[in-house]
C-alpha cells in the first residue's frame, strides 16, 4: 500500500524522522555552531545570500540541522524568515562607504586606490593540503602570532572606507553614457509578487536571492553562446557596509538622527559590457553599459554571474533564453525549484488514475 | 537566541496581506490574484499555497482536516496537520462534517460541504492557459481580454485527434461566466462539486504566487461542447471492496497474486465512516507504511 495508508502514516513519519536524527548523530561527533561560523565561511555566506537573511548564527544553525545540505539549509532559513515581521527598510547604502577587504579590476591595472587582493582562492594552487589532516591548535596559534607580527610591519595603506569607484573614474573620462539617478521606491519582491515586464529593481532582487549554482550556470550560458554579453569585470569589491535606519518618529527625516543597526559583508560587481548602438547617421558606435551584481558575503562567482544576467535581461531582445526575464527569474530560486522537483516524490495516485482513464478511453475509441 | 513561534507561524502583517488577496479573490470569482507568497517550512510545490491560506484564516475555535490524495493519513497531510497544530493548537479531525477548514491536495470530499466550512485547495499550476501559452505576461492579457479560444482549441484538437475530449484531472472550468479557471488538479469527477457549492472554496498556489476563489453558490461549469459533453471518470459497475460504495471516486488496486484489479474508495474517511455504519464490520487488514 506504499506510503499512503488508510492508517499508519503518523507512525511511519515518526520513524522516518527518528532515522534522520540517528543518521546525523550516529558517529557520535557533534559540530558546534561557533565552529561552523568560524570555519565554513563560504557555506555560511551562500546560505545567507540565497535565504536573503543576514545572520551568520542562524545560517550556521541551519547548516548544522541540515547536515550541511545546501538546499535544505536555505529552505530552513527561508522558512524562518517567514516568521519575522518586516519592520523597517534601511537607508539606501552608497557602496563607496564600504570597508573594503578585497578590490580588483580586470579592466584597468592602474586603478585609483590600487588593487587589493585580500583573501581569495584565485591565487592558490588547487592541491590537496594533506597537512590539514593533522592541523593542531598549537601550530595554529604560532601561525597566527607570526601573521599578526608581519601585518604590523606592513606599511599603513590608504583609507579603505573611502576608495573611489572605478566607474566614477571612467565617467569622468566620458566613456559612459550619463544616466540619471532613478530614485523610485523599489518594489519589495518578498512582499509583492513580480509582474511582467519587471523593473530593474525587482530583477536585481530575484537575481541576488537566486541559487548560486543556477545563477552561475545561466550567467555562463549567456557568455558562452546562449546570450550576447561579453563583459569585463570593471570592479569587484568584497567588504562591509554599514546599515542605518531612519528615526521612526522624526518628521524631518534627518540623517544625523539615524540608528546604526550593524554591518553586512557583501560582494559587489560592476561589469562593463560593450554594446553597439545605432547613431543618427546610421553609424554604429560602441558604448559601455554596466551590469550590476551584489550578494551577501564573499561569493564572487555569483556576483559576477548576476551582473551578466542583469545586463542580459536589461538588453532584452529575447533571442536567447538568458535574455528572457520570465525564463531566468522564475527558475533560479532555490526554494522554488527544489520544492517543485521534490514534490514528484509525493504520491500522484489520483491524477494518475485520471490519466489511466483517459488513456483507456482513447484506446477503446 | 531562543525564539518563540507566533500563532499560526506568520507574523500578523503577512497574514493580513494574504487575507487581502483572499478577499479580492472572493470578490472576483475565478480571477487569479497575485500575492507575495512566503517561504514556508514545507517545500514549494508541496502545498505552500494552501497552507498559507489556512494559516491566514485559521482561528483558535477552528477544526482542521487535511487530505492528500483522498487520505487523511498520507505523509503530506500528516505533515501539514502537524505543523498547523503545533503552531496554533487547533483540533484536527478526519471527520469531514466536523471540520471548519478542510485543506486538500487533489480531492473534494465525497460528503457534501456546508456553509460553515471553507475548502482550501493546494494548486500546483493555477494557469489554465499555461499549456497553450508559456508566457505569464501573455496569459494575463488573454484573461483580461476574455480570450479563451486557446482553451477551446485544445479541447477541439483532442476531438479531432481522438474523437473525444481526453483531459485528465484539472479539466478547466468557467466560473461565474467570466474567468476560465484551473480547478487545481482535482479529478474531473470533483469538478461538479464546485458548482453551486455551499462552502467557500479557496485555491492557493504558493510557488506560482496566486490565490483564487469560488464563493458559495457560484456557477462553475466545466468546459465542453454541446455535441461532446463533459464526462467524468467512470467507475461503472465498480464498487469499493471495503464498504461497497459505488458512486464515488475510486483507487484502482492490483491483487499481487491474481493480477486482477479491484477498487477502493479514494476518500478514506468517507470509507471508514461507511464501514462504521455497517453493523458487521468486515475484517480489514491494513498495512502500516514503513
Amino acid at each position: 500500500m506504499a506510503y499512503v495508508a488508510v492508517k499508519g502514516g503518523t507512525e511511519a513519519i515518526e520513524a522516518s524522522i527518528q532515522r534522520l536524527t540517528f543518521e546525523r548523530i550516529r558517529s557520535q561527533e557533534l559540530l558546534e555552531i561557533k565552529t561552523i561560523m568560524a570555519t565554513m565561511r563560504g557555506m555560511v555566506d551562500q546560505v545567507m545570500s540565497e535565504s536573503s537573511l543576514y545572520s551568520e548564527f542562524l545560517a550556521a544553525l541551519a547548516i548544522k540541522q541540515s547536515e550541511a545540505n545546501m538546499e535544505e539549509a536555505v529552505f530552513l532559513l527561508r522558512a524562518h524568515r517567514s516568521t519575522l515581521p518586516r519592520l523597517y527598510y534601511t537607508r539606501v547604502v552608497e557602496t563607496d562607504t564600504m570597508a573594503v577587504e578585497r578590490r580588483i579590476s580586470a579592466s584597468f591595472k592602474d586603478i585609483p586606490g590600487g588593487q587589493i587582493l585580500g583573501a581569495s582562492y584565485d591565487y592558490t594552487h588547487r592541491l590537496m593540503d594533506f597537512d590539514l589532516i593533522d592541523e593542531s591548535k598549537s601550530v595554529m596559534k604560532v601561525w597566527l602570532e607570526q601573521f599578526k607580527n608581519d601585518e604590523k610591519s606592513a606599511s599603513e595603506s590608504s583609507d579603505l572606507t573611502a576608495l573611489p569607484k572605478v566607474v566614477d573614474y571612467l565617467r569622468q573620462e566620458k566613456l559612459f553614457v550619463e544616466v540619471e539617478d532613478d530614485d523610485t521606491e523599489p518594489i519589495d519582491v518578498t512582499k509583492q509578487s513580480i509582474q511582467f515586464p519587471t523593473t530593474r529593481g525587482e530583477r536585481l532582487q530575484v537575481l541576488t536571492r537566486g541559487q548560486t549554482g543556477a545563477v552561475t550556470s545561466l550567467g555562463y550560458a549567456a557568455i558562452r553562446g546562449y546570450g550576447a554579453v561579453h563583459p569585463t569585470v570593471g570592479e569587484l569589491r568584497v567588504g562591509k557596509l554599514p546599515l542605518t535606519i531612519s528615526y521612526p518618529t522624526d518628521p524631518t527625516d534627518d540623517i544625523d538622527n539615524d540608528y546604526y543597526i550593524g554591518e553586512i559583508k557583501v560582494t559587489e560587481v560592476e561589469a562593463f559590457v560593450p554594446i553597439s548602438t545605432q547613431k543618427e547617421n546610421n553609424v554604429e558606435e560602441i558604448e559601455f553599459e554596466i551590469g550590476y551584481g551584489i550578494c551577501y558575503g564573499q561569493n564572487e562567482t555569483k556576483a559576477i554571474a548576476m551582473s551578466i544576467l542583469d545586463q542580459s535581461l536589461e538588453l532584452g531582445s529575447g533571442v536567447h533564453p538568458t535574455q528572457d526575464e520570465e525564463f531566468v527569474l522564475l527558475h533560479i530560486d532555490s526554494v522554488e525549484s527544489s520544492g517543485f522537483i521534490s514534490h514528484l516524490k509525493l504520491p500522484h495516485y489520483v491524477t494518475f488514475q485520471s490519466k489511466l482513464d483517459s488513456m483507456r478511453k482513447i484506446r477503446k475509441a | 537566541m531562543q525564539l518563540q513561534t507566533h500563532f499560526a507561524l506568520f507574523d500578523e502583517g503577512s497574514k493580513k496581506e494574504i487575507r487581502r488577496a483572499i478577499l479580492k479573490a472572493v470578490a472576483i470569482p475565478g480571477y487569479q490574484v497575485p500575492f507575495a507568497s512566503r517561504e514556508m517550512p514545507i517545500a514549494r510545490g508541496w502545498g505552500t499555497g494552501g497552507l498559507q491560506i489556512t494559516l491566514s484564516i485559521i482561528g483558535k475555535q477552528d477544526v482542521l482536516k487535511v487530505i492528500d490524495q483522498g487520505s487523511d493519513e498520507s505523509v503530506n497531510a500528516v505533515n501539514i496537520k502537524k505543523l498547523v497544530n503545533k503552531t496554533t493548537g487547533v483540533e484536527t479531525t478526519i471527520e469531514t462534517s466536523e471540520a471548519t477548514i478542510i485543506q486538500s491536495r487533489h480531492r473534494i470530499p465525497e460528503v457534501p460541504l456546508t456553509e460553515k466550512q471553507i475548502m482550501v485547495l493546494q494548486v500546483p499550476i493555477p494557469e489554465p492557459l499555461r499549456w497553450v501559452e508559456p508566457s505569464e505576461f501573455k496569459t494575463k492579457k488573454l484573461h483580461a481580454e476574455n480570450d479563451y479560444s486557446g482553451a477551446w482549441l485544445l479541447l477541439f484538437e483532442q476531438i479531432m485527434k481522438y474523437g473525444k475530449t481526453v483531459t485528465n484531472a484539472d479539466h478547466p472550468v468557467f466560473v461565474h461566466d467570466r474567468y476560465v479557471m484551473a480547478p487545481s488538479p482535482i479529478p474531473r469527477f470533483d469538478n461538479t462539486k464546485m458548482h453551486q457549492s455551499e462552502a467557500l472554496i479557496l485555491l492557493g498556489a504558493g510557488r506560482e504566487k496566486k490565490i483564487y476563489a469560488v464563493p458559495p453558490y457560484t456557477n462553475v461549469n466545466s468546459l465542453a461542447f454541446e455535441d461532446h459533453p463533459f464526462e467524468v471518470e467512470s467507475f461503472d459497475g465498480k464498487h469499493c471492496h471495503l464498504c461497497h460504495a459505488a458512486t464515488v471516486f475510486m483507487d484502482e488496486l492490483i491483487n499481487q497474486e491474481t493480477g486482477e484489479s479491484y477498487y477502493q474508495c479514494n476518500d478514506t474517511s468517507y470509507c471508514l465512516a461507511k464501514l462504521n455504519e455497517q453493523e458487521h464490520m468486515p475484517e480489514v487488514v491494513i498495512e502500516h507504511a514503513r
